[in-house]
């Protein structure tokens, strides 16, 4: 039956033109590039995220230091894994963050009980996320719309009081789960590292490079998670393009419609949350490996909002938007926020005092605590005149400067692309 | 759709660039976080820079604020300017006012959003962007004991700011990090006899507690001590730390058969549940023919403040008191120094947080001084047993076993009818440090394990 509403939907010829152009490990065309740009930003971000000389002023926007590129690709996985279920169904959970949280305390588990080693403790998480998104997915699935986000929302909310009181001996409530020397580590071997490492080589080991005035962190932990979100994004574009995602997306654009073929949805909605409940728990144990401790807040409802909005900031539907999108909200959350009366007046300190602290006075709310002031306006913004997101933008850019220029411009082309798809 | 054809040269392309991503791990040797000198951020030029990272939203946040005034004070005093404060009653005189080892002291600061996972990444952020020797701050003894387990691990000294639980400097104690405020187990001494004398020893108790390891610490502190004389322990319930509305909490208290509420709760948490108990009348109920009674075990201005004039009569412990010295003499010198410092940059008295605060601080630079290092185990050898006096609190003694500062304890009221709103509290009673004193392996401690000390390299 799979096979059959494929056909319908993309059509026999296309099938057959496809099978005809030879890929690379089963990508195509644009998929190439969209890979490829991917794989370059991941593993040069040390040095595209660090474009400031350290000693200039301008060094305080500079991102390229270890514990925050973690973020961008943790947070890149799991947002990729959030637009599986959201962008290609259209099924909007508020509740995912509830995975990550799960992600994270399995493998601080793991590291309490057998050791230091990641391995373990990444495919802990991600087996425990699967099983906990399968129990959530199948009964709040059985609503759509509205009604699932505030199932997810509850549940997520459930688990997160959960974490933080009920469960204190599991998860040591507020003050987070960590490992003590006092565990039993049962494969720990004596000259292993005691902090998390793979196979001997620390998460933390940071080799500084320095040229000139510039200084750039290579380190362990970036690109071990470097190289797992690649693989994610990699298995991403296999979904995307694959006849499940075909589903996936016919459920978006009318499930009633499918229903009404005799087709049951429902199976390929629970197989998408649970892919996507995966991600979050393999985002939740990356960010548990760089940092052996695992809070109750990972689960709270702002985290997953949060995910929500890298999600429709990068672009909703779009492969690599929702990576865009948690780089854009990281940032701001961590360069933003650090910004603080001190440094305004630094920067405004060759104008006349009075001008100075008004001028002070006037950017202070956006800066700082007002991070998130800014971050809305921004997402405003994005949501009234990109609609698709950052990635909408840089194609209306690209096509500002391509030469094989259309006289309809983006959303003609989007709209022609949508249609093939 | 593109028709274009991959090639075989450009699998091999493609190929040999994966192959080379793959390889990068093996240009890392471990050297981790260090530098020339051995040990992590090591100053380079003229300046070091410290690390503040305090609550600034959250139940704790006017702590915090509290706090992050008294760094700047501190920085300034260290690096020669203002008055001086605390720098001339020092006992230790190896600071000048020049900095440390000569060179500028600069700050960052971070918002720990009382939460262990903010405050971790917010000190990572300090650690690895901003290149910080030492983190110092937190209101919450969950933060502090995650962000010191984070600087032992990544090699840089821990001056814990307001922190309370005993697992700071107990179950969780390292190496690398530091306490001087007081703990649980010193309240419950210091309160024990004070409780004895106001309420006698026939007395049934009712404990809300903050649901963390700080609650849970003092909660167990007080009911021994409590206990110790002959009081009963009706109940014990937990509350989480994020909440703001305690009247359900509050509404069984009268039901139970207690006559006397312990609200083991700090700032935000401590203003909310002690107005609503008030709001329930508990302050004029009676309860098996006596006075029902309210006991707060960590007390401070800040909350005072927040309460209001429902603190009035109310018990409770202190690290310091910016009247000390006004009231009990010169033993505590260093008091009046630092509050008029403090009280004529902002205009009003220190609280106890940011009292520690700037104590902590001074005593990190006197003792990168004192060692002519900043190599974090030359630094924690200057501490380890360390005696000092004139900071405020008379003869203190850094205990090398436990890190953990012994030094007399303050047990307070809240006034009947304060003068102005900063003197809000008196002072019951100063309990000398021989009584608050325990052997670093009681058993409310045991289980933690100092460590090496980890310079990083």
């Amino acid at each position: 039956m799979t096979d059959q509403t494929q056909h319908t939907a993309a059509g026999p010829a296309t099938t057959r033109a496809r099978r005809k152009s030879q890929g690379v490990l089963g990508l195509r065309g644009r998929d190439i590039t969209l890979m490829g740009i991917v794989l370059f930003l991941t593993l040069a971000a040390p040095f595209i995220l660090n474009p400031f000389p350290a000693t200039s002023g301008m060094a305080q926007f500079n991102a390229g230091y270890p514990d925050l590129m973690q973020r961008f690709v943790i947070f890149g996985i799991f947002a990729i894994g959030f637009n599986i279920l959201f962008g290609l169904t259209g099924y909007l959970s508020f509740g995912h963050a509830a995975f990550l949280g799960v992600g994270s305390y399995s493998a601080v588990w793991m590291f309490k009980l057998l050791g230091y080693n990641i391995v373990p403790g990444l495919v802990l998480s991600v087996i425990v996320a699967g099983l906990f998104s399968l129990v959530i997915g199948y009964i709040s699935l059985r609503r759509s719309g509205i009604y699932f986000s505030i199932l997810t929302l509850a549940f997520a909310q459930m688990s997160f009081a959960l974490a933080y009181s009920v469960l204190t001996p599991i998860t040591n409530g507020e003050t987070g789960l960590q490992v003590y020397t006092s565990d039993p580590q049962y494969l720990q071997s004596a000259d292993a590292p005691s902090i998390p490492h793979l196979f001997g080589l620390e998460m933390r080991a940071t080799e500084t490079l320095r040229l000139g005035g510039w200084s750039f962190d290579l380190n362990f932990g970036y690109y071990v998670c470097a190289v797992v979100m690649v693989l994610a994004f990699y298995l991403a574009i296999r979904i995307f393009r694959s006849p499940f995602g075909m589903m996936l997306r016919a459920v978006k654009s009318n499930q009633q419609r499918m229903n009404y073929t005799g087709l049951n949805s429902r199976p390929y909605t629970l197989a998408a949350f649970v892919i996507s409940g995966m991600y979050a728990g393999l985002a939740g144990g990356l960010m548990a490996s760089m940092d052996p401790l695992a809070g109750a807040e990972r689960m709270q409802w702002t985290a997953s909002g949060e995910v929500v909005l890298m999600t429709i900031l990068g672009g909703a539907g779009t492969l690599i938007g929702p990576v865009l999108g948690a780089g854009l909200i990281k940032y701001f959350e961590n360069i933003f926020s650090k910004i603080n009366d001190g440094v305004l007046h630094q920067w405004f300190a060759f104008m006349p005092d009075g001008i100075e602290d008004l001028l002070v006075g006037i950017v202070h709310p956006f800066v700082g605590k007002g991070w998130h002031l800014t971050l809305g306006l921004l997402f405003m913004l994005v949501v009234i005149f990109l609609p698709g997101g950052l990635v909408e933008g840089g194609q209306r850019i690209a096509s500002v400067f391509r030469r094989d220029r259309k006289a309809g411009g983006a959303e003609a082309r989007a709209a022609a692309k949508r249609n093939v798809e | 759709m593109s028709s274009s054809n991959y090639s075989r040269r450009r699998l091999l392309k493609t190929g040999a660039a994966t192959g080379a991503a793959l390889a990068t791990p093996t240009l890392f040797t471990g050297a981790a976080w260090a530098q020339e000198q051995g040990f992590t951020n090591a100053p380079t030029g003229g300046t070091v820079t410290l690390g503040f990272n305090v609550p600034q939203t959250g139940p704790y946040a006017d702590e915090g604020a509290d706090e992050l005034r008294a760094f700047e004070l501190a920085v300034e005093h260290l690096n020669g300017e203002g008055d001086g404060g605390m720098l001339s009653t020092f006992s230790s005189q190896a600071l000048e006012g020049s900095g440390i080892l000569g060179k500028r002291v600069e700050y960052v600061t971070g918002d720990t959003q009382t939460k262990s996972d903010a405050a971790r990444a917010s000190a990572r952020s300090m650690i690895e962007k901003d290149g910080v020797i030492m983190i110092s701050g937190g209101s919450s003894s969950g933060v502090a004991v995650a962000v010191q387990g984070l600087c032992q691990e990544a090699g840089i000294i821990f001056m814990a700011g307001l922190t309370h639980s005993n697992d700071t400097t107990g179950k969780d104690r390292k190496a690398n990090g530091f306490r001087h405020f007081f703990n649980a187990y010193q309240s419950a001494a210091a309160m024990g006899p004070v409780l004895e004398s106001l309420y006698g020893n026939d007395r049934k108790a009712y404990h809300l507690t903050a649901d963390y390891t700080w609650g849970w610490t003092t909660q167990e502190s007080m009911q021994a001590a409590t206990e110790a004389l002959g009081w009963e322990t009706v109940n014990n319930v937990l509350t989480p730390l994020a909440s703001t509305d305690f009247s359900s909490y509050i509404a069984p208290v009268l039901q139970s058969g207690a006559d006397v509420l312990f609200l083991n709760h700090y700032g935000g948490n401590m203003v909310n549940s002690l107005t609503n108990a008030v709001q329930f009348g508990l302050k004029e109920a009676q309860a098996n023919g006596k006075d029902f009674q309210i006991v707060v075990p960590l007390y401070s201005e800040l909350m005072a403040r927040g309460a209001g004039q429902n603190i009035a009569g109310i018990p409770g412990s202190q690290n310091w008191d910016w009247k000390l010295e006004n009231q009990l003499g010169e033993k505590y010198k260093g008091t009046n120094d630092f509050v008029q410092a403090f009280g004529e940059k902002y205009g009003f008295p220190p609280s106890q947080a940011a009292h520690t605060c700037y104590v902590q601080t001074l005593l990190y630079a006197d003792a990168v001084q004192r060692a002519g290092s900043f190599n974090p185990c030359a630094v924690v050898e200057a501490l380890e047993g360390f005696e000092f006096d004139g900071l405020g609190n008379g003869p203190t003694l850094y205990r090398a076993e436990d890190h953990q500062c012994f030094k007399d304890v303050v047990v307070v009221r809240g006034k009947e009818n304060p003068e102005n709103e900063f003197d809000l509290v008196e002072i019951v009673e100063v309990t000398p440090t021989e009584a608050v004193t325990y052997p670093h392996d009681h058993p409310m401690f045991a289980g933690g394990e100092l460590g090496e000390c980890n310079p990083g390299a």
